[in-house]
Formats: structure tokens, C-alpha cells, sequence
């Protein structure tokens, strides 16, 4: 049975799901459960439930070595950007363990990092900075952009015996969709193709899902048939799905939230363009930010960002461009 | 520690010979700080260690033969192969983590405190860091989190007057590690790290605290790197000690010596004990030549669990 749940209350239903199924699953954070009426601390006690000062890179570290024990610690993290204050644990210490002790200890934690608050937080709290993980061997990658994958792809985090990087979209905070009731798990590594079609590929992450299917329907008005795929992980990433999408249409547009350079957006046309070159008739089409920090003022803001407007030029763009075979 | 001094001046001769690769740091001279705290651990305490790891893999039970074959790229290795000097793992005997990054391996022993807690045991956890690790902010805050949350953790610092290629007064007005840690409420002493009998006496107290649901505490042991930072390391940094300086300082030295004061060592038993860690290394030597490398395909079996 599925009803609408928020999105962020579908990520805490994981986290208690799995709290409840397994007592090894540990949740840190700051300002975690800040009364005695918290669900999580009324339900799990202050053992699993721990309030931590603000030093990330203790947190972090800690669950590590917690998860050699045996324990899944989840970190809530709130802002991704506070990881970067800890980046020797998230990137040279948590995924390098299983690989340098020659698969002697596990790492299974989930740092839960909420990201791209692009409605007027500014420089310091709005990076879409996922792409910058991509690079870093061992570490799983999870981009949920809807309510039920959210609640899946967490529990698949959960129960991941790699550390993974949970990115959660800030402006999705609030938007309700069907969520299943009970278990539900979304592996990690396989993307969903969210509407097809047969004139061109679009891979959206994240928010981006949103516009790019509204743009969509927006193409179809105009005889385009667009095929949409949410690659809901990133590291691993579903290449496969996303070269046979391009070898049946053709075409391929990436829509990301994040500045363009070293973005996931480019490691995919890259994977593309290596992989699936004799399938291409178009150039690849890249939707992104713009390569700069986020500014505040609004209309600065939009100028910025991707959205529904040109996603459908990069399509037109695309659509409008046939190469000689 | 004849075993640990043995070791790694045949780690020195293998280095120089090409037959050890990459970056080498050895704890010539340091050796009573590990003999002294991992003489009196059991196999379920967790030790964390650092990019100097061979003289606390070796006194945490490690083998000989395993950890040699590790510093030599084998597939037999401890690791693999994989992990080498500075990545020193083996959970069998609970050495659990050497990390690299100076300070990076302090919050992870914290995380094998809390699950000693969760767990109900009375198991301790015990990381090996230099004085240069106390200056980074991940010391701070993993001491903090320690203290508030009463972890059974035992912090040892060796303190060898040198952060890499720089003295302690390059780095901080504080003299003394075990002052830095002052406002946080917990035990903290400052012994002489050459000294076995002295870390063992002082670590021996903290470790039965410990494990009667005490934590954390801090021992700082001051100690002597008798060899630079790395292997090849030229030293422009500083004065070569003088042999008699050494003969003073040396931790195997004094410890013969206090033994024939006190009775309790004959004089046939050193040499004895030096001859018998000799034919251990040259065992351990022959057993990591002849095993082979690691499969290539290695490389990308590992990087998942």
C-alpha cells in the first residue's frame, strides 16, 4: 500500500524502519532530537539516538570506527556542505578501509547531506557539490529526486556494507508523493526511466527531474518525444540504461543542478561519448549551473540555475542537429 | 622490543635495497611506548596506529613474516598487498586501523570506544599519535567528544620532540601534550617514553580504569625517533645524536641495564633474545620473497564490499 508522504518524512521512515529492523543501526547528529518527545530518541533511547557537538569530522570518524564493530551508523549531516569541514574522513579514511586492509573491515555508514537550498541561502549552504564524490573510490553516491525513492534509496544506503554519501534536495523538502508503506528498498546502481520516449535521452539528478519532465510535456505539445531517465545513484552509475536510452534515440541532453565543471552532468556525456559515440547523431547537450557560486539576489539566483526554459532550448538544440554518419 | 628494533633496521636495508617500495617511517627508538601499552592488551582492544604502524602491529601480535610480506607488495601480506607500511591492518589481532594523515585515526578509535559501550564489554580502545597530530582541530574535537561522552578510550602520544622535519616549539607554545587536554576533565600523564617499566606502570593504571568503565585518559610519552622522518630522510634539521647520547637514551639499552642492577637478567639473555628476533626477521624475510604478488585484478575486486 502506497500514500503521500513529504519527502523528507519518507527519508525518517527509512531511518526508523531500519532502526526498528536492525538494533546495530546507530543515528548521529547535531541538534538530533532536541526534546524528550523526539520520535527517534522515544523510540531507540539515547544509546542509538546521540546529540553531537558541532565537529563533523569526529562525528564522521566515530561512526567508522563504530561500523569496524559491526554498527551502521547514520550521520545526519543537515547541510552537505559541512562534510567538506571533514573531508578526510568522508573521502581518505571511511572508503578507503575496506580496499587498503584487503577487504579485512566493512564500512557501513550513510552521511545524510541535504543540498542545492538555492531559494536565498547563498554562497555557503546552496552547492549542488555531489560531483566532487564521484572520484572517490569505494564511496556510493545516491541522488534521490522523488518521496519513494528517497524512502528506498535510504534503506538501500542502510543497509550497504560501503559508506554512501545520501544526498537529499532541499526544495524537495516539502513535495508530497506515493510512498510505499512497510519495506521498500531501491538498489543502488540502477536507474529509473521515468517517462519514455524515442527522439531524445534527457538524465536529470535531483531536482532537476522535475523540470526536466515538465519540459518534456512542454516538447511533446511540440512533436518531441522525449525519453526521461533519473539515474537516482551516481556512484555506482547506471551507464547501461543510459547508453541503451541514447543508442535508441539518439540524442542526449544532462540536466544538473551543479556548476558545470567536474559535474556529474560531464562524467555522463564523457561515459556517452566514449561508450556510445556510434549512436549519437547530435552533440551531447549540457544543462547546468552556471560556473559560479550561488548568489543571493534572486534574480541572480535564476540567472544561475537550469530550468525548464533551457532544458527545452538544449533539447530543440539537440533535436534541431543531425551529424553525417 | 629486540623483535621491533630487528625488524626495522632490516625494513632500513631492504628499503635501501629496493626491495621494500615507497614511503618507509621507522620507530627506531620509540619501541617501549608500543611494547610497553600493547604488551597488556587483548586481542579484542582495538589499536589504531599511524604512518610509524610496524612497532605496533608487531607488539599488537601481528606477524613477523605477514607484516614483512605487506611491506613487500605480496599477496600474502597482512593487507594483501594492498595497504602497506602506512595502512597497517589486522583484525585478528585488533590492530584495526594506521592511517596515513597525521591525526586522521584519533576519531576512529573512538568509534571502537562507543561500541565497547553499546556493546556492554569492557573492551578499550588505545590510538598511537605524534605530538604533531595534537595541533590539528580533529584532536580537539575527538577529545572533547571523548571526555562528554566518557569513552573508554586511552590516548597515547608519543611525543619525539619532532613533527616531521620540525620541532614542537615550530608548532605550539605548549610544551606538554598532556597540558593541552587540561580543561577536559580527564587523566592524563606524562612519563618517560624510554622508560618500558614507566609506560608500562602508568599505562597499566589507565588500562584497569578503563576497563572498569572509566575513560578517557591521555599518556603522553616522551621518546626519541632515532632515525629521520622517512628513510632517505637527509635530517638537515638536526644534530646527529652522539653514540653516547644513544647508549643513554636507547629503550633496550636501559632496560638490560635495570635488569643486571636488579637482578632479574643474566647477562647470556640479551644476546640470546637479539639472536633469536634476528632468526624470526630472516625467516620472515625468506617467507615474503618467496610469495607471490597479488592477482592485478585485485585492484577492482576491493573497491566494494
Amino acid at each position: 500500500m502506497a500514500r503521500e508522504l513529504p519527502y523528507i518524512a519518507a527519508i525518517g521512515e527509512a531511518v526508523h524502519q531500519e532502526m526498528e529492523r536492525d538494533e546495530s543501526v546507530l543515528y548521529f547528529g547535531q541538534n538530533l532530537a532536541t526534546n524528550d518527545e523526539d520520535p527517534f530518541l522515544k523510540a531507540f533511547g539515547s544509546d542509538r539516538v546521540r546529540v553531537t557537538p558541532i565537529s563533523e569530522t569526529a562525528e564522521i570518524g566515530m561512526a567508522v570506527g563504530a561500523a569496524f564493530a559491526g554498527y551502521r551508523p547514520v550521520v545526519q549531516l543537515y547541510m552537505a556542505e559541512f562534510m567538506l569541514v571533514a573531508m578526510d574522513q568522508v573521502v581518505n579514511e571511511a572508503p578507503r578501509f575496506h580496499y587498503m586492509t584487503g577487504g579485512q573491515v566493512k564500512v557501513p555508514i550513510v552521511l545524510q547531506a541535504g543540498y542545492g537550498f538555492t531559494a536565498g541561502w547563498a554562497g555557503q549552504h546552496t552547492g549542488s557539490i555531489y560531483g566532487m564524490f564521484l572520484g572517490v573510490p569505494g564511496l556510493k553516491v545516491a541522488v534521490p529526486a522523488t518521496p519513494a525513492d528517497a524512502k528506498g534509496l535510504m534503506t538501500a544506503s542502510i543497509r550497504d556494507d560501503n559508506p554512501v554519501v545520501f544526498f537529499h534536495h532541499y526544495l524537495l523538502t516539502l513535495e508530497h508523493g506515493d510512498v510505499p508503506e512497510g519495506e521498500h528498498v531501491v538498489p543502488l546502481g540502477e536507474a529509473a526511466i521515468v517517462r519514455e520516449g524515442g527522439d531524445v535521452t534527457i538524465v536529470a539528478i535531483g531536482w532537476m527531474l522535475g523540470k526536466a519532465l515538465a519540459a518534456a510535456e512542454q516538447l511533446a505539445g511540440e512533436g518531441v518525444q522525449a525519453e526521461v531517465i533519473d539515474p537516482r545513484t551516481l556512484a555506482p552509475l547506471d551507464t547501461a540504461t543510459i547508453l541503451q536510452s541514447v543508442e535508441k534515440t539518439g540524442r542526449l541532453v544532462v540536466v544538473d543542478q551543479s556548476t558545470r565543471h567536474g559535474s556529474a552532468a560531464a562524467v555522463i556525456a564523457a561515459e556517452v561519448a566514449s561508450d556510445g559515440f556510434s549512436s549519437l547523431k547530435a552533440p551531447v547537450q549540457l544543462v547546468t549551473s552556471l560556473d559560479a557560486t550561488v548568489p543571493y539576489s534572486e534574480p541572480m539566483e535564476a540567472y544561475l540555475l537550469p530550468d525548464e526554459a533551457k532544458i527545452v532550448d538544449a533539447v530543440q538544440a539537440a533535436v534541431g542537429t543531425t551529424v553525417a554518419a | 622490543m629486540w623483535r621491533i628494533r630487528v625488524f626495522e633496521e632490516r625494513v632500513g636495508e631492504l628499503t635501501r635495497a629496493d626491495e621494500v617500495h615507497g614511503l618507509i617511517h621507522l620507530s627506531v627508538g620509540q619501541e617501549a611506548v608500543a611494547a610497553g601499552v600493547c604488551s597488556q592488551l587483548r586481542a579484542d582492544d582495538a589499536v589504531y596506529s599511524n604512518h610509524r604502524a610496524h612497532g605496533h602491529a608487531i607488539a599488537k601480535g601481528a606477524s613477523l613474516e605477514l607484516v614483512l610480506a605487506e611491506l613487500m607488495g605480496r599477496d600474502s601480506g597482512l593487507c594483501r598487498g594492498v595497504g602497506g607500511s602506512m595502512h597497517l591492518v589486522d583484525v585478528e589481532h585488533g590492530l584495526m586501523g594506521a592511517t596515513g594523515v597525521v591525526g586522521g585515526n584519533v576519531p576512529l578509535a573512538l568509534g571502537s570506544a562507543l561500541a565497547s559501550r553499546l556493546l556492554g564489554g569492557d573492551q578499550v580502545a588505545v590510538v598511537f599519535f605524534g605530538d604533531g597530530a595534537v595541533q590539528g582541530g580533529i584532536f580537539v574535537e575527538s577529545v572533547n567528544l571523548a571526555a562528554l561522552w566518557r569513552l573508554p578510550v586511552v590516548l597515547v602520544c608519543e611525543n619525539n620532540g619532532f613533527a616531521e622535519f620540525t620541532p614542537r616549539s615550530a608548532h605550539t607554545n605548549v610544551e606538554r601534550v598532556s597540558d593541552v587536554v587540561a580543561p577536559y576533565d580527564l587523566e592524563r600523564e606524562t612519563v618517560d617514553g624510554n622508560d618500558v617499566g614507566a609506560v608500562h606502570a602508568a599505562f597499566g593504571r589507565f588500562l584497569a580504569e578503563a576497563r572498569g568503565g572509566g575513560g578517557p585518559m591521555l599518556l603522553e610519552c616522551l621518546t626519541h625517533r632515532l632515525r629521520g622522518h622517512y628513510e632517505g630522510d637527509p635530517q638537515r634539521y638536526r644534530e646527529a645524536l652522539a653514540a653516547e647520547e644513544w647508549q643513554e637514551l636507547d629503550p633496550i639499552l636501559r632496560l638490560q641495564r635495570r635488569g643486571a642492577e636488579e637482578g632479574w637478567l643474566d647477562a647470556s639473555t640479551p644476546g640470546r633474545l637479539e639472536q633469536e628476533a634476528r632468526e624470526q626477521v630472516e625467516e620472515a624475510v625468506g617467507f615474503a620473497r618467496e610469495s607471490p604478488f597479488p592477482p592485478a585484478s585485485l585492484t577492482s575486486e576491493l573497491v566494494y564490499a
